[in-house]
C-alpha cells in the first residue's frame, strides 16, 4: 500500500478540464462523512478548511464510540478483560501507524497530543542531550511556528545557532541556498514536508540526502503531506517524522513521532511518570525503551484507536488515488481562481499539495472570510501560523482554500462564486 | 447572497472602510499605542494630541487591516475629537458592551453625544458576528492604552 513516494506527482487521469477525477467514487466517499451533508445559513456545507483539520468519516465516528460503549478502560495495567480489549485495539492503532508510514518497528511510533508535542518532544529529547552551544538547526521560511518557536527555545537556552533556508518568489525552497548553509557545524535539519500556508512541496528526499552526508540528522513535519500522498520513511531515510492525527480525518489530540529506535532510545524521556518506567525506589528510576519511554501517564486511548481507523480509511481508498484525485481538484481550482479579477495566488511552487492561499485586491481576508462563510463555504484566514511567510509575501494575512480527498469541482465553483459576490459587493 | 451582511457592512462602513478619516501621523501628537490583533495581522497605530485640559484636539491613526477595523479606527478618530479623555473612556466602554453584551440598554448612553452613538450603534452590528468583534474594538482599545500611556495593546 505505501509506495515510495515523496513527490506528489500529476497524473495523466487530472487534466484540467476532465470534470470526473475517476480516482473513486466520490459520492460514495461524501456520504461516509456526515458533517457534509448539513447545511450552514441554509446552504450547503463547503469545507475547504483541510489544512487546519479534517472532517471525520463515519467509520471514525463509530469506533471512537464503540471504544466507550463497548470495551472502554485503561491500557497496559488491568488483567481484566477490558483492559486487555483495550490495549490490544490501543497497540492495534500503533501497528497501523507503523505500517502507514512502513516503519521498521511499531516500537517507533510514538504517540503525542499532536505534530506541535511530537516537535517539542525532539527539541526537548534529542536536543538537550545532544545540541550544545554553536551547533547549528536549519529551518526553512516557510516553516508553521510550531517548527519554529522550539528551535528558538533551544537557541535561548543552549545557545544553538538557528539558519533559515529562503524561499523564492513562488514559494520554492531554495535548494542551492540550503546546500550553502549545510556545514559540519549542522546537527538537525527540521523541515516542513508539505507547507502549510502555500502548500509547497519540499524535495524531502534531497534535503536528507544531502544533511546525511553532513552528519545531520533530519525531521520533518508531514502534518500536511500525509493527507496528500504516501510516506515512506524508509524509503525517505529520514530519522523523525511527525504528524498529527486530526489533519488525517483522525480526532484531535492524538498525534504521532516517529523516531529511528536507536536515537529513541537515547534520548531522555520527555515527561516523567507513569507507564514509562520499568521501575522506582526514592533512590533512582529506570525507564523503559521507547515508545513507552516518551507516553508517560494515560494515553489518549480512543483517539490512537480511532487514529487507526482513519488510517484504514485513508489506505482502502488508497492514498495514490486521493493524491490523484485532489490534484484534479488543486488544478481545476487553480484555474478556475485566477478566472477572478484582482485575485492573486500566494504560493505557486513547482509542486503542490492541494492548498491554496490567496490575496482578492480591495477586499481584506478577515471580511472575504465572512463573506464567504455566509455562501457555506469554510476557508482560513489569517496568517496560518506562519507569519514569516506572510512577511516573506509582503501580506499579514491570506485567505486558504485547503482541500480533502472528498472536494468536488462543485465545491470549487461554489467557493468561486461566493468570491465573485464578494469582489461586486466591495467593487 | 449577501443581504444579511448588510445590517454590518453598510455603505458608511464600506466608504471608511476604503477611505478611512485621520489617516495619517500628527506631528504633534503626545501619546499614541500600537494596538495588535494577533489573530488576524492587524496592525494599527493611534495618535492622540491631548492638551493640558485631557481634552483631545486631534485623533488620527495609521496601520492595516479588514474593512471593519479600518472603519472603526476612522469613525472613531472622528468622534474623538473635542472630547475629554473621560468622555472617551466612557464611550469606549459603552460600545464594547454594545458589542458584546446581550443586557446592554442604550439609555444608559442617553447623556453622551448621540451623533457619536449614532455611528457607534452601526459599528455595533459585529455582536452578531462574535469573531469579528475585535476587529471593531481593537482601535477602541489601542485608544484607551494610548490615554493611559501604555504603547503596546492586544485584542488577546
Amino acid at each position: 500500500m505505501n509506495k515510495p513516494s515523496n513527490v506528489v506527482e500529476m497524473t495523466p487521469e487530472t487534466n484540467l478540464g476532465d470534470n470526473s477525477t475517476a480516482a473513486y467514487d466520490i459520492e460514495k466517499i461524501r456520504a461516509d462523512f456526515p458533517i457534509l451533508s448539513r447545511e450552514v445559513y441554509g446552504k450547503p456545507l463547503v469545507y475547504l478548511d483541510n489544512g487546519a483539520s479534517a472532517q471525520k468519516p463515519r467509520q471514525v465516528i463509530d469506533a471512537i464510540s464503540e471504544v466507550f460503549e463497548q470495551y472502554y478502560s485503561n491500557v497496559h495495567r488491568g488483567v481484566h478483560w477490558t483492559s486487555q480489549q483495550s490495549t490490544t485495539a490501543f497497540e492495534g492503532g500503533r501497528s497501523k501507524v507503523a505500517k502507514f508510514l512502513n516503519a521498521p518497528s511499531e516500537n517507533e511510533i510514538i504517540f503525542t497530543r499532536g505534530a506541535t508535542e511530537s516537535i517539542n518532544l525532539v527539541a526537548h529529547s534529542w536536543g538537550r542531550t545532544f545540541l550544545k552551544a554553536g551547533d547549528e538547526v536549519i529551518i526553512s521560511h516557510m516553516e508553521h511556528h510550531a517548527n519554529i518557536v522550539p528551535w528558538q527555545m533551544l537557541r535561548q537556552e543552549l545557545g544553538i545557532d538557528l539558519k533559515v533556508v529562503p524561499i523564492d518568489d513562488d514559494g520554492n525552497f531554495m535548494f542551492d541556498e540550503y546546500e550553502n548553509l549545510l556545514s559540519p557545524k549542522t546537527k538537525l535539519v527540521a523541515v516542513t514536508h508539505v507547507s502549510n500556508a502555500l502548500g509547497s512541496v519540499v524535495p524531502v528526499k534531497d534535503v536528507i540526502e544531502k544533511a546525511h552526508a553532513q552528519g545531520a540528522l533530519v525531521l520533518l513535519d508531514g502534518c500536511q503531506a500525509v493527507p496528500h500522498a504516501a510516506v515512506d520513511v524508509q524509503d525517505l531515510d529520514v530519522d523523525f517524522y511527525v504528524f498529527s492525527g486530526h489533519k488525517l480525518y483522525g480526532p484531535t489530540g492524538i498525534g504521532v513521532l516517529w523516531g529511528r529506535e536507536d536515537l529513541l532510545n537515547s534520548m531522555t524521556p520527555y515527561q516523567t511518570g507513569g507507564e514509562m518506567i520499568s521501575s522506582v525506589t526514592f533512590e533512582k528510576t529506570t525507564f523503559k525503551k521507547a515508545p513507552h519511554r516518551f507516553e508517560a501517564g494515560t494515553p489518549a486511548i480512543a483517539e490512537a484507536i480511532g487514529l487507526g481507523v482513519a488510517i484504514d480509511y485513508v489506505q482502502a481508498i488508497g492514498l495514490d488515488n486521493i493524491a490523484a484525485h485532489e490534484h484534479g481538484v488543486l488544478q481545476y481550482a487553480t484555474e478556475r481562481l485566477l478566472t477572478i479579477e484582482g485575485l492573486k495566488i500566494i504560493g505557486t511552487a513547482k509542486e503542490k499539495a492541494a492548498i491554496i492561499s490567496f490575496d482578492l485586491d480591495g477586499v481584506h481576508p478577515h471580511d472575504l472570510g465572512t463573506f464567504v462563510d455566509r455562501a457555506g463555504v469554510a476557508v482560513r484566514v489569517g496568517h496560518h501560523c506562519a507569519q514569516p511567510v506572510m512577511d516573506r509575501f509582503g501580506v499579514a494575512a491570506t485567505a486558504r482554500a485547503s482541500f480533502g480527498l472528498y472536494n468536488t469541482r462543485g465545491e470549487v465553483d461554489a467557493l468561486v462564486d461566493a468570491l465573485e459576490e464578494t469582489r461586486k459587493f466591495f467593487g | 447572497m449577501f443581504d444579511e451582511l448588510r445590517d454590518l457592512y453598510q455603505e458608511v462602513i464600506l466608504d471608511h472602510g476604503k477611505n478611512p478619516r485621520n489617516f495619517r501621523r500628527p506631528e504633534d501628537a503626545t501619546c499614541l499605542a500600537h494596538g495588535n490583533n494577533p489573530v488576524c495581522g492587524d496592525t494599527l497605530v493611534i495618535y492622540l494630541t491631548l492638551d493640558s485640559d485631557e481634552r483631545i484636539q486631534d485623533a488620527a491613526f495609521q496601520g492595516q487591516g479588514c474593512a471593519i477595523s479600518v472603519a472603526s479606527a476612522s469613525m472613531m478618530t472622528d468622534i474623538l475629537k473635542g472630547k475629554t479623555a473621560t468622555e472617551a473612556k466612557r464611550l469606549f466602554e459603552g460600545f464594547h458592551n454594545m458589542c458584546t453584551r446581550d443586557d446592554f440598554d442604550i439609555s444608559q448612553l442617553s447623556d453622551c453625544d448621540e451623533d457619536a452613538i449614532d455611528r457607534l450603534v452601526m459599528l455595533s452590528g459585529v455582536k452578531e458576528f462574535p469573531i469579528r468583534v475585535k476587529c471593531a474594538t481593537l482601535a477602541w482599545h489601542t485608544m484607551q492604552a494610548a490615554v493611559s500611556g501604555d504603547e503596546e495593546t492586544s485584542t488577546e
